[in-house]
């Protein structure tokens, strides 16, 4: 087994980018950005080679730096336990092509450009923990620290629109916050009965796994998970945060909330939430069910409303997690394989859409879409872009974003029945709302008015093309993604539905 | 080559989709190399197509043994999808029918696109739309066919919505992508349930599995319910009654954007796919009696739409969706090979017709209304004379094509009739009536636009060779194409059926009356638009009947309705949606907020900024707890006096 | 020895000077006469320290140490008190404590 800690140093190479950058001169504007474009770009490739490099067939745990999970603090059982199975790979992934990009898509930043990235690498760094921690505590730590650049960067770099960039930087990190409180109490009532259960202090999910916790135990202790949890995933009625915290914030924070921040939630529910407490998932998938296709449909209809591109988005996005949320409800291999696949698929789309999105503000200094119009005239490569995100935001065949979907209708379908149809159905206010963004911002009659426009040209070309490319990669090659995903998630579910038999229902 | 052809068939579709890769990615600067790359990548697929047609009609093996190959795409426990390809008669037709018209377009439009500033983007699309059309028609699978599915509606909403710069365009783009998702959304629906209930979405095992489905649990309810969610798909992608209101509105695309999508290809995709799935329809009869429903009625509505039209394109345009109505309505009764040939000539002589039209549109520079044509036969023969035969096809006349397959589809029609389903007889006349409504449509297209006095359009003139060459050859495909379907020799559905093949008796009473009311067609036309030079008789006719003639006109108000219910339901639904988001979901939430912040208001006072009342409160507090803490210790003070 | 001294005597003591103290600390509107009551409960404590430290362990040093401390940290609390008071009487010119409510919201 390698003991090379690959994982650690995927998640130090953006914290000493981050120092580095610290100690360059104000000046060195382009000596930073690329500073962090390689700090970022050290992950990705690790990411990418661990990806590769990972045993399908094997499964489970695999890479695990050093070799083993290095003792940290003993009597509360947490060690340094990074490690990637099929659950956390795709999001590891994920985060580094978000984490890459956004750089790339905060080039042109002119106000105190130092600052924001060294506070963007710490952002990638904290997100990409929380997806390599096999260990409670680190997770959580990870999560703490991901809160508060968060805040800083809407506050001094958000734009005011709807609601001002401090209500949408507060909006946004209480909501955090709380969701943490709920966790926070579910997971210390949880080690507490572990403790009691088994004897040892052990804080690994896998230990945690293993324990037999009782049914009424269970379903309190997901009751709040399930709060901290969806808040994160901006589940209904726990959403409002999600459009006016993306319209406030810069376009990488956008993207990074958007695209991994938010999978946070979703990975917290699979890998700690359904896998610890089966019964308590059991008792409440149909209430989850419920509250993701309200989701669905309600965040759908709210984008229909929409006249500012990025709350369009930012409600769109609240109507993908609907799906996640419904895949998941589903307790089955494939709803769960579609949901991760989904969460993957959704933030690759996301933060595609948010960095065009980005850059039309950057041009127009405007996101309102009866003042757009036009724009693929002067522009054609960022329509380009704005139309791929478009399509894979409403689930175009051939994009990665549609068999996940598929797979998903297909479990929720099965277990569920009529209630994923409003679900399916969608898809339809999908496609209106998307295409509606799309030509009223981008066809129609040249606008005079962006007379002089600039396309996208050399480092703002990377969003376009590394995310673009995945989108159409993992469209033809759905495989690629969901073989990975099955990897975890099919003993995931066998474990899971092992525990059920015996919770004798 | 044929052993070639059969073993790479991938690289039908495949081709294409290079060529688009090469344009979008190396060849977008030059013009005329773009051109020249997706041309040569559709005569290679075209080769490889018509050398694969050939191997599989002159192998007879092929009509019960289709080729079929596969490969794992996606699997996980519950739920594979292999991807491959399977290749019957049928497909092998459509390849090499998609194949030659999307050439014939190709060359067509080094043409008609001349000049304009995004001609090589219009070849790449071009060779996607070709691409996913071809790889549609030799999917072995469902979902893979899906996928297919959908993208030709992308390339035909990237086409339509070509002219960015016209809002029209714009707007029938989103409405042809939206409308047909609706479909898609049933189609979906129906996909799933497949998958559910047979658990493989496989053409050849769904074949196998479904007439067994009694055995498996399945109702025949279900079974119905499915292949109605199934048919919304094709309703929505070949516009059939209700959700044919995107096709004519696509118009607005290129010309040759509507021949090839529009017309010939795209738009029978739904005829396809119901004949693929005819196993399914079979089995439950009221499904089949719904799609031949939809279709007749279908082909006599619009048809009664198209007779008032006054815009050339619009006029082909609801022609093609009385057309689509009659393949269904030939599916509905359960003859695949006649609705399948009457989709292969129907695509020559419509091709041919719009291609013509396109030519028209070109010489008058896009000045569409039929009503300020006029004689331009003269002008423009090579056009003029080409349409007028594509005129004859559709209305019936043989011997050319669209006779013999209107033919066979109100033979099984009155078939179906006499084998006691009393609504064939409806079927029938809506059927025969269509084809005199589609005769005086045409023709009355063909009198005002060729013939009768020349409008004073100057600088008209024939289009290039690079025109008139693909008009040349659609003219004589639409001649010939339906000679292989003659009832005396029925190559055709030997070849292609479902079931046991068909093999009639030549039924001469019926082709003399779908001949007798082809020529009254044409001859009304001719009375009212070509001996009548002033037109006198069809305005007082349309003043006589204004509510008629509006009705026909505005299209019974379809359109008005949709875009009532969109803008207040759909829309109205959303803002009341919304404004309970931020105001009640959000009120909440900032409600929540206000609290907090109002209960740290209210206790400030208590912060009167004394020391002393600190100080007071504090020891209070001290004693308090002292008491508190030792009151259950009843000899605390006993303790302490206790000492010594 | 007997009946005369026992460490009720110290208690009351000790409980009279600290009530007076904490009385002086609350009532009183001069900085200078709190600090003075201050100084009284300490003084009270320290007789409860020492008596305690003779009547119950007597071969220890604790209380008496513990006294010793208290009357340092007293001494220079007194010494911070006083520092602040002057500073303050310099700035505002006063050394009544209703005065000293900045720190109210």
């Amino acid at each position: 087994m390698m003991t090379f800690p690959f994982l650690t140093t995927a998640l130090l190479a953006p914290v000493i980018a981050a120092l580095i950058i610290v100690f360059l001169p104000k000046e060195k504007v382009k000596f930073y950005k690329t500073t962090a474009a390689i700090g970022t770009g050290i992950s990705l490739f690790i990411s990418l080679y661990v990806y590769f490099g990972y045993d399908q067939a094997t499964g489970g745990l695999q890479w695990v730096d050093f070799g083993r999970p290095i003792p940290w603090i003993a009597d509360l059982g947490v060690t340094w336990h990074m490690a990637v199975d099929g659950l956390s790979l795709p999001l590891l992934l994920l985060t580094n092509l978000i984490g890459f990009t956004a750089v790339f898509a905060s080039w042109n930043v002119s106000k105190r450009p130092k600052e924001l990235m060294i506070l963007l690498l710490l952002l990638i760094t904290g997100v990409m923990g929380t997806f390599v921690a096999q260990n409670l505590f680190i997770f959580l730590l990870f999560y703490e620290v991901v809160v508060i650049p968060i805040y800083i960067m809407v506050v001094i770099w958000g734009s005011s629109k709807r609601v001002t960039k401090e209500y949408a930087a507060m909006k946004l990190t209480i909501y955090l916050l709380i969701g943490s409180a709920f966790l926070l109490v579910g997971v210390i009532a949880l080690f507490v009965k572990s403790v009691a259960l088994s004897g040892t202090a052990d804080m690994s999910f896998e230990a945690l796994a293993q324990i037999d916790f009782p049914e009424q135990f269970q379903i309190y202790i997901f009751a709040l998970l399930l709060v901290g949890f969806g808040s994160l995933l901006s589940m209904w009625p726990f959403h409002s945060w999600s459009p006016d915290g993306y319209a406030g914030a810069p376009t990488a924070v956008s993207m990074i909330h958007a695209g991994v921040l938010k999978k946070i939630g979703g990975y917290g529910l699979i890998r700690f939430a359904i896998y610890v407490l089966p019964l308590g998932a059991n008792f409440w998938a149909p209430y989850i069910a419920v509250l993701g296709v309200i989701g669905v449909a309600y965040a759908a209809m709210s984008a229909l409303a929409q006249k500012d591109l990025k709350y369009l988005v930012g409600y769109s996005s609240v109507s993908h997690m609907g799906y996640v949320l419904l895949g998941l409800a589903s307790l089955g291999v494939i709803g769960v394989n579609g949901a991760v696949a989904a969460m993957f698929a959704h933030g690759v789309m996301a933060s595609l859409f948010f960095a065009m999105i980005g850059f039309i503000y950057e041009r127009t200094h405007t996101r309102y879409i009866p003042d757009l119009g036009g724009l693929s005239h002067y522009a054609p490569r960022l329509a380009a872009g704005f139309m791929l995100a478009g399509m894979a935001s409403l689930g175009l065949p051939g994009l990665v974003t549609f068999i996940p979907e598929f797979t998903i209708f297909l479990a929720s379908f099965e277990v569920f029945g009529w209630l994923a149809v409003v679900a399916i159905a969608g898809i339809i206010i999908t496609a209106l709302y998307i295409l509606r963004a799309g030509a009223n911002t981008l066809f129609g009659p040249a606008n005079p008015q962006f007379k002089g426009l600039q396309d996208l040209k050399g480092p703002e070309m990377v969003p376009l093309v590394v995310l673009g490319s995945v989108l159409v990669i993992g469209g033809i090659m759905p495989s690629l993604l969901f073989d990975m995903i099955d990897s975890a998630t099919a003993p995931i579910m066998t474990q899971i539905n092992a525990a059920l038999q015996i919770g004798g229902r | 080559m044929i052993e070639f052809a059969l073993n790479y068939a991938w690289l039908v579709p495949l081709l294409p989709v290079l060529s688009f890769l090469t344009i979008v990615f190396l060849t977008r600067p030059w013009a005329r190399l773009s051109s020249a790359v997706a041309i040569g990548a559709m005569l290679g697929s075209f080769l490889l197509a018509s050398s694969l047609a050939w191997g599989v009609f002159t192998n007879p093996a092929f009509i019960e043994e289709p080729l079929h190959y596969s490969l794992r795409w996606l699997g996980m426990e519950g739920f594979t999808v292999n991807a491959g390809i399977l290749i019957d008669p049928a497909s092998a037709m459509m390849l090499f029918m998609v194949s030659l018209v999307a050439l014939l377009v190709q060359i067509y439009s080094t043409g008609y696109m001349k000049g304009d500033p995004h001609y090589s983007l219009f070849f790449a699309y071009l060779s996607l739309f070709a691409a996913s059309m071809l790889g549609l028609v030799i999917s072995s699978n469902l979902l893979q066919m899906f996928i297919f599915w959908e993208l030709v509606g992308l390339c035909s909403y990237l086409l339509i919505g070509f002219y960015t710069y016209k809002v029209s365009a714009r707007e029938a783009a989103k409405k042809a992508f939206i409308t047909t998702r609706i479909g898609d959304f049933g189609m979906l629906l129906g996909i799933l349930f497949l998958q559910i209930q047979f658990n493989t979405l496989d053409l050849l095992e769904l074949a196998a599995v479904i007439p067994n489905f009694a055995q498996l649990g399945v109702s025949l309810g279900l079974l119905t319910l499915i292949a109605i969610l199934f048919f919304l798909g094709p309703v929505a992608k070949s516009g059939q009654f209700p959700l044919h209101v995107w096709l004519p509105d696509a118009m607005e695309g290129p010309t040759p954007v509507s021949a090839l999508i529009h017309a010939a290809t795209m738009v029978v995709a739904g005829v396809y796919l119901v004949g693929r799935m005819l196993f399914l329809f079979v089995e439950v009869p009221g499904s089949l009696t719904v799609v031949a429903f939809i279709g007749a009625f279908t082909a006599l509505f619009a048809a009664t739409i198209a007779v008032t039209q006054r815009e050339i394109k619009r006029i082909l345009a609801y022609s093609t969706v009385s057309q689509l109505g009659y393949m269904m309505l030939a599916l509905g009764v359960g003859s695949l090979s006649a609705s399948l040939f009457h989709l292969w000539t129907h695509a020559f002589f419509k091709a041919l017709m719009f291609l013509a039209a396109g030519s028209v549109l070109h010489a008058l520079h896009n000045k569409a209304d039929v009503w300020e044509m006029g004689g331009l036969i003269r002008k423009m023969p090579i056009t003029g004379w080409t349409f007028v035969v594509g005129g004859l096809a559709i209305a019936g006349i043989p011997p050319f094509a669209g006779f013999w397959s209107k033919d066979e589809i109100l033979l099984v029609t009155w078939e179906y009739a006499r084998h006691g389903h009393a609504l064939g007889y409806l079927f029938f006349a809506f059927a025969a009536l269509t084809a005199f409504l589609t005769a005086f449509y045409i023709w009355r297209l063909i009198f005002l636009v060729f013939f009768g006095p020349e409008k004073a359009n100057d600088h008209v003139h024939e289009s290039p060779l690079s025109m008139t060459l693909p008009l040349l050859v659609l003219a004589v495909l639409s001649g010939v194409a339906g000679l292989i379907g003659t009832p005396w020799t029925n190559l055709w559905s030997t070849w292609i059926h479902f079931g046991d093949a068909h093999s009639g008796e030549p039924a001469y009473l019926l082709m003399l009356l779908s001949v007798v009311l082809a020529l009254a067609g044409i001859g009304l036309a001719f009375i009212l638009y070509c001996k009548d030079q002033d037109k006198q008789a069809a305005r007082s006719l349309a003043k006589k009947y204004p509510a008629l003639y509006n009705l026909s006109y505005r299209k019974y108000y379809i359109d008005e309705a949709y875009t009532w219910f969109t803008r207040k339901i759909v829309d109205g639904g959303a803002k009341v949606i919304y404004l309970f988001d931020i105001y009640l979901v959000d009120g909440v939430v900032n409600g929540l907020a206000a609290l907090t912040k109002g209960s740290g208001q209210g206790l400030k006072y208590l912060q009167t900024g004394k020391l002393q009342t600190y100080a007071l409160i504090f020891f209070l507090a001290v004693l308090v707890l002292t008491v508190a803490f030792n009151l259950d210790s009843a000899n605390a003070l006993a303790h302490l006096g206790g000492v010594k | 020895m007997a009946g005369a001294l026992n460490p009720s005597y110290f208690v009351v003591l000790s409980a009279a000077l600290f009530t007076i103290g904490i009385y002086g600390a609350l009532s009183k509107k001069n900085a200078i006469a709190v600090l003075i009551s201050i100084e009284l409960m300490l003084g009270a404590v320290n007789i409860n320290l020492v008596a305690f430290n003779k009547y119950f362990t007597p071969e220890a040093f604790s209380g008496q140490i513990f006294a010793i401390f208290v009357i340092t940290v007293a001494a220079v609390e007194v010494g911070l008190g006083l520092a602040l008071i002057i500073a303050l009487c310099r700035r505002r010119n006063t050394t009544a404590l209703d005065d000293l409510d900045w720190l109210k919201w």
